[in-house]
């Protein structure tokens, strides 16, 4: 499962950082549920604020996927919230579905290009 | 290539070989559905339509790889046709029965308001339920057969015209 995580420097809210994690693979389906998961554990360990998982790469999540994403947002450390960017349609679809999309804060577009920027 | 004894009457095939025979795993699965999904591009189905046939067919092939079959493995037998009433499933397994013997068609796990008590699971039948009609189960001679129906193609075209109640 290919996640790669990124602090960006928060513009919105100048207190704290943001913690990017990028989903590489076209896929998160039943195949791959539980290792996202568990690197979704790895990569937000010890993360304050808020984490955004930027979906922009993503064509296709089943329920399995589905459920490791809510799985993900429930292992958070107390205090952090799981915040997703850039669904694709078939994915977006999947949210609307199944109400998870009142559960997500959802943005149109992952933060990005604001770490070599003054804010 | 091993196939399914359809059993007496042959109710489960109607006399057609499947168009697809996999194992119960989930690699199995996604080339299945690439399979599947590269075949029905090629009859022209949309974008948004292949989406939501990839995912009804993702969402009954995983239910059978992890409940019917379980860590006992198995094969999955997949027939479908297009037609002028859309997409023509028809799945079956030899693994365990559903529960009850029925498909869970009525159920609310995911009218949920808080993420307190968000499920992490159960999602999957929500899903063919809302994307899947005519959603039959039967359990024959010892065979799950789950048919259902997807309204794509000429179908979802005019108004009206194919659509039709659970």
């Amino acid at each position: 499962m290919n996640l790669t995580a990124e602090t960006i420097r928060d513009c919105a809210e100048t207190t704290q950082n943001c913690l990017v994690i990028r989903a590489g693979d076209p896929r998160i389906d039943a195949a791959v549920a539980i290792r996202f998961k568990d690197r979704m554990r790895e990569l937000t360990e010890g993360a304050g604020g808020r984490v955004v998982l930027d979906l922009g790469q993503v064509e296709f999540i089943d329920s399995s996927g589905l459920g490791a994403i809510v799985g993900a947002m429930k292992q958070l450390p107390e205090g952090v919230t799981l915040e997703l960017a850039a669904l694709m349609p078939n994915v977006d679809r999947v949210f609307r579905l199944t109400r998870m999309d009142t559960v997500f804060t959802i943005h149109p577009t992952a933060p990005a290009g604001q770490r070599d920027r003054a804010c | 290539m091993p196939t399914l004894d359809p059993g007496p009457g042959g109710q489960a095939v109607r006399g057609e070989a499947p168009a697809l025979v996999l194992r119960a795993e989930a690699m199995a699965v996604r080339d299945a559905l690439a399979r599947v999904i590269d075949q029905l591009r090629g009859q022209g189905l949309g974008v948004e339509e292949l989406g939501s046939v990839e995912l009804v067919l993702a969402e009954a092939l995983n239910n059978i790889v992890e409940h019917a079959y379980g860590d006992m493995g198995g094969e999955i037998q997949l027939w479908w046709t297009l037609g002028p009433r859309g997409l023509q499933v028809r799945i079956a397994d030899h693994g365990a029965a559903m529960p009850d013997g029925k498909a869970p068609l009525t159920f609310g796990q995911c009218a949920v308001d808080h993420a307190a008590i968000v499920p992490e699971g159960g999602f999957g039948w929500f899903l063919i339920t809302g994307l899947a009609h005519n959603i039959v189960y039967r359990r024959e001679s010892g065979i799950n057969i789950l048919t259902f129906r997807v309204i794509v193609g000429d179908a979802a075209l005019p108004p009206g015209r194919g659509d039709s109640l659970l």
